[in-house]
């Protein structure tokens, strides 16, 4: 398959190792991967805090990106970002843009697809050769547990990794406070969500608290550094991605 | 005013649809009352269990979810219609039907009503169309005393408090508290009550009896109203209800134009919904049900108040107006990580949580500057946890993002509005998009040797109050993949691929 990589703006920015593992990870399963340099976000940011006539350009920006018929699958180290492309670009583009535009987001968004719904429904796997010998949690991110609904496709792929002590994270599927701009306008109630997610996570003993999304491993992260829990986070690509004998990914040091 | 005399605009609703304060201000209060954190964690993660347990037992969950949204919405598409055939079918069993644009004309009318009576004293149904148009303090103001006979509601109004859940009003109080509320404000209570919960019940009784007995007039809400036979419903766990409901000469209920069901099998569909959804029960302890009056039988004088208070302006909001769908079980509220954290106090209005952030705003607008109703619909992480457990399927997510939408829609242009506009344009091309991620990578400098931004301006110090911001790394990932160690990287997995 050809597969076009979706970086995510944060992602390409911040956290890039989550997106070249996700490279690493889909080239050695034996394709085509490719990284259209006119990408940039999807634009969620915008629709989420009310901005949506400022979110159009992102949109049409995303589906130039990625409206390509040599392009079989667009795929993202994010359920957010993917939950914005198939859930909000046809909002924004039936409320301000043109019909052509409504009608190529509805091809690009069929095409689009996070990491762990891509490996298990569309490749079919579940064990990708991942050898990772530690102890990790993993939170199931809101936004892929209920808007792309990726359920038990996540910790299926991680059972499969050779030598993983995974734990089950208690409360697993409460929102950690993120929220995006949430995090900001509401910190307080956001950083009493979190609270209660690090205690979560410490009860696990785990080293690693891993997630499919990096906004919302940065805000665990962001807690687990500054309280110096010793966890790190790690994404889930980032797993899924290493293998024997090379040395074991960092994380996020804590 | 058009030709035929309506108003083009619907009014906006009044009365308890509005706090003092922005959500971020009022919930830093609520966050640092300890009773209230324990109290709602504990209370909330109990019926979270119990509602699961009874709503995963029924094979056909998600089709009566479906149904009671496709019974709703085509109750919110003949609204007009369905109320006419209600007031049509009530007046022809003996009630009287009264229309109420807003809280001042409900209470007003409901005021009168009782007068006429000759009575200065009143007995409640629990009901949140009352707490909505504040009649309680109305009714007080005019002479006219009236009695809260729920539990938790007897508590919060002796207390002189507001709720704080839909379901369980009184959830942010202890028992200790509870006591020494009763020692003070309960007429006649024993002077020796302790705070175990079974004797507190009991001098609740004994005071609640006496009013049962002695009172002539009732006030009720209503959970549905039928509009083919005119019958009214109240569910409720404590049989408080159906003494108010049947003891006095005078029946008053206050409902809310949505709550209409076209037909009385449509019940069939929503008492099933509504315990489960609501109390975690297969069904409620009791249903109480009447068509009119009967004569001899029940209170011989009925009145039906029906309500708009903001719901026509609400209806005219074609994606907005999935809110009205709402039957008021307080799923969303048990299940949200926000209200889990802040209670309902927050919220500031007689609907708090999740439904509670699109309703206030919606009934009592949000338009004016520096409405704390403004500020709702941005308190929530978008989760989605309120959409999963909501019986008749309301997307609340989305109607958040909605109201969000409108509110900035109607903002003036600020600092956030410009940053935005920024943010899009510098994202909307990939070449002024890699010239910001080189600004963006100046943030090492704020991070230092410690690899972590501790201390972040503006807005954004609300991120590092409680929470460190990794340091932008050396390299984004497209400068990775366009360097000789990503396509080093790259090459290799291709030939591990191979080898596969």
């Amino acid at each position: 398959m050809r597969i076009a990589l979706f970086a995510t703006c944060l992602g390409d920015t911040m956290f890039p190792k989550a997106v070249s593992a996700t490279a690493l990870l889909l080239t050695r399963l034996g394709h085509d991967v490719v990284f259209p340099e006119r990408q940039t976000c999807c634009g969620q940011m915008h629709v989420n805090t009310g901005y949506q006539p400022d979110a159009l350009p992102l949109v049409e920006n995303y589906v130039d990106a990625f409206d390509d018929t040599s392009i079989d699958a667009v795929v993202a180290p994010s359920g957010s970002c993917v939950g914005s492309v198939r859930h909000q670009h046809e909002i924004v583009a039936s409320r301000y843009g043109s019909a052509s535009l409504c009608g190529r987001v509805d091809t690009v968004k069929a095409k689009t697809y996070e990491l762990s719904e891509f490996l298990v429904d569309v490749l079919g796997v579940t064990d990708v050769g991942a050898y990772f010998p530690h102890r990790v949690t993993y939170h199931p991110t809101c936004h892929s547990l209920r808007m792309l609904r990726v359920g038990e496709k996540p910790l299926q792929l991680l059972r499969a990794v050779r030598e993983i002590d995974l734990v089950e994270l208690p409360e697993a599927d409460s929102c950690c406070g993120f929220g995006g701009t949430f995090a900001i306008k509401n910190a307080e109630t956001s950083t009493a969500m979190l609270a209660d997610k690090l205690s979560n996570v410490a009860a696990t003993g785990a080293e690693y608290c891993s997630a499919g999304d990096s906004s919302c491993l940065m805000h665990i992260g962001g807690g687990l550094t500054r309280l110096r829990t010793g966890t790190r986070t790690i994404h889930l690509a980032e797993i899924l991605a290493s293998v024997e004998p090379a040395v074991a990914p960092k994380g996020v040091p804590a | 005013m058009t030709a035929l005399g309506m108003p083009v605009v619907p009014p906006r609703g009044s009365g308890n649809l509005r706090g003092l304060e922005k959500f971020p201000d009022a919930a830093r209060q609520e966050l640092a009352n300890p009773q209230l954190r324990r109290n709602i964690g504990k209370a909330t993660h109990t019926i979270r269990a119990k509602r699961l347990n009874v709503t995963g037992e029924l094979p056909d969950w998600e089709q009566l979810r479906d149904a009671g949204a496709a019974v709703k919405t085509d109750v919110l598409n003949r609204l007009p219609e369905l109320l006419v055939q209600l007031e049509e079918a009530v007046t022809a069993r003996g009630g009287v039907v009264h229309w109420a644009a807003d809280a001042a004309e409900a209470n007003a009318i409901v005021t009168d009503l009782i007068r006429k009576t000759g009575s200065d004293e009143v007995i409640k149904v629990k009901s949140m169309a009352t707490q909505e148009i504040g009649l309680n303090e109305h009714l007080e103001e005019q002479g006219i005393a009236a009695y809260e006979t729920d539990l938790a509601e007897l508590i919060v109004q002796l207390g002189h408090d507001k709720p704080s859940h839909i379901l369980v009003p009184a959830i942010h109080r202890n028992r200790a508290e509870i006591r020494e509320i009763f020692l003070r404000e309960m007429p006649d209570v024993d002077p020796d009550l302790d705070d175990n919960p079974r004797h507190l019940a009991a001098a609740a009784r004994k005071f609640l009896r006496h009013k049962f007995m002695t009172v002539p007039v009732a006030v009720s809400g209503a959970n549905f109203g039928i509009a083919e036979t005119g019958t009214l419903a109240v569910v409720e766990s404590e049989g408080n209800g159906r003494m108010c409901l049947t003891l006095p000469q005078t029946l008053i209920t206050v409902m809310g134009i949505e709550k209409l069901l076209p037909t009385f099998r449509d019940l069939e569909v929503f008492l099933q919904l509504l315990p489960r959804s609501s109390t975690g029960e297969r069904m409620n302890p009791y249903t109480s049900m009447w068509t009119g009056v009967t004569p001899g039988d029940g209170p011989q004088e009925f009145h039906l108040v029906l309500l708009d208070n903001g719901r026509t302006a609400a209806l005219a909001d074609e994606i907005g107006r999935e809110a009205l769908h709402c039957i008021r079980c307080s799923a969303c509220l048990n299940v949200c990580p926000v209200y889990e954290r802040t209670g309902g106090h927050a919220y500031g209005s007689t609907y708090p949580g999740p439904i509670g952030a699109v309703l206030s705003p919606q009934l009592a607008g949000m338009d004016e500057p520096h409405d704390p109703n403004a500020s709702l619909p941005f308190a929530s992480s978008l989760c989605g946890a309120c959409y999963d457990a909501c019986p008749v399927k309301i997307d609340i997510p989305s109607l958040l993002v909605e109201l969000r939408h409108q509110k900035v829609e109607h903002a003036r242009f600020g600092p956030e509005a410009a940053a935005m506009k920024a943010a899009s344009l510098a994202m909307s091309s990939s070449r002024r998009w890699t010239a910001a991620q080189k600004a963006a990578g100046l943030g090492r400098v704020l991070a230092g040797k410690k690899g972590r931004i501790t201390n972040l301006p503006g807005p954004l110090a609300g991120w590092t109050d409680a929470r460190d911001m990794p340091a932008p790394p050396k390299q984004t990932f497209r400068q990775w993949w366009a360097s000789d160690e990503g396509r080093a990287a790259l090459a290799k997995a291709r030939e591990e691929g191979q080898q596969r």
